[in-house]
């Protein structure tokens, strides 16, 4: 193999003097100076973003476990409903009433999931890590804009979980009235007692994960605009920077309001208002609340919660979309429709939160208005999708581990996607809300896609986080078995669904209609179960590698981006020495007359003369 | 013990597997095949793709075949019948995208996996392509859109003059039904005057609730549009009847409705069927707590003229309950010497002012 570009390319550049010519740099070259920091301060309260994203990661890791974990539990009550629980008594407890599962735990295993899983792990675990981690290294910074406010995004993010974890093991439960946490339901414990302390820590727990969003999105997005190195203008910006930068713009606009709905939950539970009760005869009591309308939260929650679906999947589009050109040695395809269709699904994602509610009883017409928005926030996905089938045509494909997460997360997120066609269409959803077909839905389209993003991620920049390569057979196993796993639970899960099962059944035994698909739901029992299960062969792999795995080399992928020209395990200030310029986009794989199937960035096109067009030659 | 046992037993075969993988790596490095950037594997993912593809496929198509009459709830309205159509046209629409996306995807996976001496081709974009996959998934979804939209206002438009009104209220864990009796007017209610007998909290002051029954089982009579008023007194639940496509949401403080009209009497979905068993069902489908999964409703559609034989057959809550009449009456009679008194106070206050 011939010598590595950005090798030749750095040694060329010199490693000694740097222009001091922003004051982040001199502040980053300062700190270099100081190697023998405290292990406290190096690996803990670091202001490192890389030591950060690793934080995020492994955090975001025992929360997949755990959310795992839970719905592994009410899976095994939905597959099973009549056999006895008896043997999980030593884990459980007291939620094992006379053999069976207590169904307020069911309800709180459900919301449990749900929270653990959008919040801590697709949106900490996954945005938190890899914007982190490739903001700076992508676009040429020595850190974060501020690498204290970084910090304290991750340790506010580390309290939120400590807080939202005791939780679980209150007397009466945790918070059990769904991830939505729709009131009066969430407001009242007296209807559920998942509804006292476990809902008010959960709302102090998301107080405090809203904050620290907010500081790490703040970060990214001042880092995006400002530390670009020389020559990374907006429109050199690798697709990923892009998804990044805009989720973090989605995260600033939209969790914020749902900060409010929750202030506004906690007045109603603890200071006697009425924002969101009225008319309330419980327990044997009439409430003094009137005037409020639980309605009005859920146009508070989803003005987030629909934005955050897309915070939830923008930043693995970005990934898949930076994976699927490197290992197709092909540019990503309309790489200026793929920005272009960020900012639609953007724009777009603000404007479609009521296609949560169209059976609520709001006005059907900002039903229509609602349902004309969703579907044209389906014309940017299918570019997308397109894009990136073309960028697999004609390609040289290299299946590494992080390749196939990608193709898998492409697969998975059209057969989600297409679905919400259905959804979208409030004639149709009349049917189909609230049943397992928008279950089947959302797990395809932002729970298995985003942890597909999730993978291939881990397993594309392992090699710069830890300096050494995860194992590729098992991670070959591990895609198998979970592309396997995802379909054999959620493709039947649309046929329960279409049969109207409701969703947050403890049962459905008790119903004629509901009683028919046993099999099927033990079915998808086992297969939830056995895909969980196959999870753990990534962990090992994951913690086996970071210590035993094959020394990694500068740029093992043969990639085009900046992170790559960084030595092995980058220290505090990314680049040795100056910070590279770039001077052209980042997916120049496979050009013709061009030596290498790859230039990376940072080569002139002065160096390339033999691959330029026609008009990278009038740039120089 | 046994427990202890298994842990052991499960421990050790970790350590197998743990051994046994070590051992791959290190007769892996001595082969060299780990130094090899394109091994066999390369061409296995590329091969499995496929694999997938036609195995995966096969299995989607049988299974979906297989269970096909299983999800499809009979159909007991009229505008159950449109949205049911549309809902398969639909989905004939994303099947052909889905089938088309995905075999591209798993094809393109194979053909174009790596191969020495071959160059991916640099293919950076193209507008006329891209022009036209913009344009035909925008009409596509337009024309599902206005389709959506005709059936959805047809839906939700305003019920039919003659339509029969009922009024639905969920609770915890089970549903209240009232209709408006022969006054054909549902009375004044008021959350407040709820208790164990009087759980909907009628307002007995008002004549025209004097008259409301409230039934163990919903009627509601074959081809007439029948309007439901939906109601709540604690936490939100939702009217969900699959068999009529029909679903709202029950909010407490803020009434909702949905007016749909029933094509098939019971007898008659018994008949088709087959099932005598058969009951129409109404089950709540928005989370509100431990009974949540067993808020069971029967409903059951009548021919026309049994219909109205029932109704009048049915008691009034007020005839039922003589005790909470008497309490209204002689809160009334309260209220009237208070007003009496208050009339006189009146000038009284007035003057001293």
């Amino acid at each position: 193999m011939a010598a590595n570009l950005p090798t030749q390319a750095q040694v060329q550049g010199g490693i000694g003097v740097t222009e001091p010519h922003t004051t982040h740099d001199e502040h980053a070259l300062h700190d270099d100076h100081h190697h023998d920091q405290h292990w406290l301060f190096k690996y803990v309260f670091s202001t490192d973003h890389k030591v950060i994203a690793k934080q995020f990661l492994i955090t975001g890791i025992f929360w997949a476990i755990l959310g795992g974990t839970l719905s592994s539990l009410f899976r095994l009550q939905l597959g099973w409903p009549e056999s006895t629980m008896e043997w999980l008594t030593p884990v459980l407890g007291k939620w094992v009433e006379a053999g069976k599962l207590n169904p307020e735990f069911y309800l709180a295993l459900v919301t449990m999931h749900g929270t653990i899983m959008v919040f801590f792990v697709l949106t900490a675990g996954l945005s938190g890590t890899f914007s982190n981690f490739l903001i700076p290294l992508q676009i040429g910074a020595r850190d974060m804009a501020s690498g204290f406010m970084n910090m304290l995004s991750y340790w506010f993010f580390f309290v939120s979980g400590v807080i939202m974890f005791t939780s679980i093991f209150l007397e009466t439960g945790p918070a059990s009235a769904g991830w939505t946490i729709y009131p009066p339901l969430s407001a009242l414990p007296q209807a559920i007692p998942g509804s006292g302390m476990g809902m008010t820590l959960w709302l102090v727990a998301m107080a405090l994960f809203i904050v620290s969003q907010l500081l790490g999105g703040v970060n990214y997005i001042t880092t995006v605009i400002n530390l670009r190195t020389s020559g990374m203008s907006m429109s050199k910006l690798p697709l990923t920077i892009w998804a990044f930068f805009l989720t973090a713009v989605l995260g600033l606009l939209s969790f914020p309001v749902l900060f409010s709905a929750a202030l506004l939950l906690i007045f109603d539970r603890s200071f006697g208002t009425s924002f969101f009760l009225s008319d309330i005869y419980i327990a044997g009591q009439a409430l003094p609340n009137v005037g409020g309308s639980p309605i009005l939260f859920q146009h508070l929650f989803w003005f987030l919660g629909h934005p955050e679906v897309y915070i939830v999947i923008m930043p693995a589009m970005g990934m898949v979309s930076e994976i699927l050109a490197t290992n197709a040695r092909k540019p990503i395809f309309g790489y200026r429709a793929m920005i272009g269709s960020l900012l639609g699904i953007s724009l777009l994602s603000f404007v479609v939160w009521a296609h949560h509610m169209f059976v609520t009883g709001m006005n059907p017409f900002l039903g229509s208005v609602f349902m004309f928005l969703t579907l044209i926030i389906a014309v940017p996905s299918a570019v997308k999708t397109f894009n990136w089938l073309a960028t697999l045509w004609r390609g040289n494909i290299r299946f590494t581990s992080a390749m196939l997460f990608s193709i898998g997360f492409v697969s998975l997120f059209i057969s989600g996607g297409l679905t919400g066609i259905i959804l979208g269409n409030a004639a149709l959803d009349i049917q189909m809300h609230n049943t397992y077909f928008v279950v089947a839905h959302f797990h395809l389209v932002m729970g298995s896609s985003a942890f597909f993003g999730l993978f291939a991620g881990v397993y594309h920049w392992f090699p710069k986080m830890f300096g050494r390569m995860m194992d590729e057979k098992l991670g070959y196993i591990h895609f198998w078995l979970t592309f396997l796993g995802v379909y054999l639970v959620f493709l039947p899960m649309h046929y329960v669904g279409i049969a109207g099962f409701p969703r947050r059944y403890y049962a459905w035994t008790g119903f004629d209609m509901f009683s028919q698909f046993a099999d099927l739901n033990k079915f998808i029992s086992i297969a939830a179960i056995l895909a969980f299960f196959a999870q753990f062969v990534f962990v090992f792999n994951f913690f086996y590698s970071i210590f035993r795995g094959r020394r990694a080399t500068e740029n093992p992928w043969r990639s085009t981006t900046l992170e790559w020209t960084t030595p092995v395990l980058p220290g505090h200030g990314n680049w040795p020495g100056e910070i590279p310029a770039v001077y052209r986009w980042p997916y120049d794989y496979s050009k013709p007359g061009a030596e290498e199937d790859f230039i990376p960035q940072n080569v002139p096109y002065s160096k390339t003369q033999s691959s330029n067009l026609p008009y990278e030659n009038e740039n120089e | 013990m046994t427990a202890l046992g298994i842990l052991l037993v499960l421990a050790l075969v970790l350590v197998v597997f743990g051994l046994l993988f070590r051992l791959q790596i290190l007769t892996s490095i001595f082969s060299g095949s780990s130094a090899r950037e394109f091994g066999t594997s390369n061409r296995v993912n590329a091969i499995l793709m496929l694999v997938f593809l036609i195995v995966g496929g096969a299995a989607f198509a049988w299974s979906f075949g297989d269970n096909f009459n299983k999800m499809n709830p009979p159909i007991a309205s009229v505008h159950g019948h449109a949205t049911e159509r549309m809902f398969w046209i639909t989905m004939i629409v994303i099947g052909i995208v889905f089938v088309l996306t995905q075999v591209l995807l798993f094809v393109y996976s194979y053909k174009y996996q790596h191969k020495e001496n071959q160059r991916a081709y640099f293919f950076p974009h193209n507008n006329k392509i891209e022009i036209i996959w913009t344009v035909i998934p925008a009409i596509v979804m337009a024309a599902l859109v206005f389709a959506g939209w005709k059936e959805w206002s047809r839906i939700t438009g305003p019920a039919p003059k003659d339509a029969v009104v009922l009024e639905v209220m969920g609770k915890q864990f089970n549903w209240l039904v009232r209709y408006p009796g022969r006054d054909m007017k549902l009375g004044v209610v008021n959350y407040r005057l709820i208790d164990a007998t009087n759980e909907f909290g009628f307002d007995l002051t008002d004549k025209s609730g004097l008259d409301d029954f409230v039934p163990g089982e919903i009627h509601i009579p074959k081809g007439h549009p029948v309007l439901l008023k939906i109601r709540s007194r604690d936490v939100l639940h939702a009217v969900y009847m699959p068999h009529f496509r029909v679903q709202m949401y029950a909010v407490p403080g803020m009434p909702t409705k949905f007016w749909f009209t029933p094509t098939k009497t019971t007898d008659e979905m018994r008949a088709q069927l087959g099932n005598p068993q058969f009951n129409y069902e109404l089950a709540c489908n928005q989370i509100c707590g431990r009974g949540h999964f067993a808020m069971k409703f029967t409903i059951v559609v009548d021919e026309p003229d049994d219909y109205v034989a029932w109704y009048s057959q049915q008691k009034s809550f007020s005839e039922q309950n003589p005790d909470v009449l008497a309490s209204f009456k002689q809160k009334e009679e309260k209220l009237v010497v208070k007003k009496a008194a208050a009339t006189v106070a009146t000038p009284a206050v007035k003057a001293s002012l």
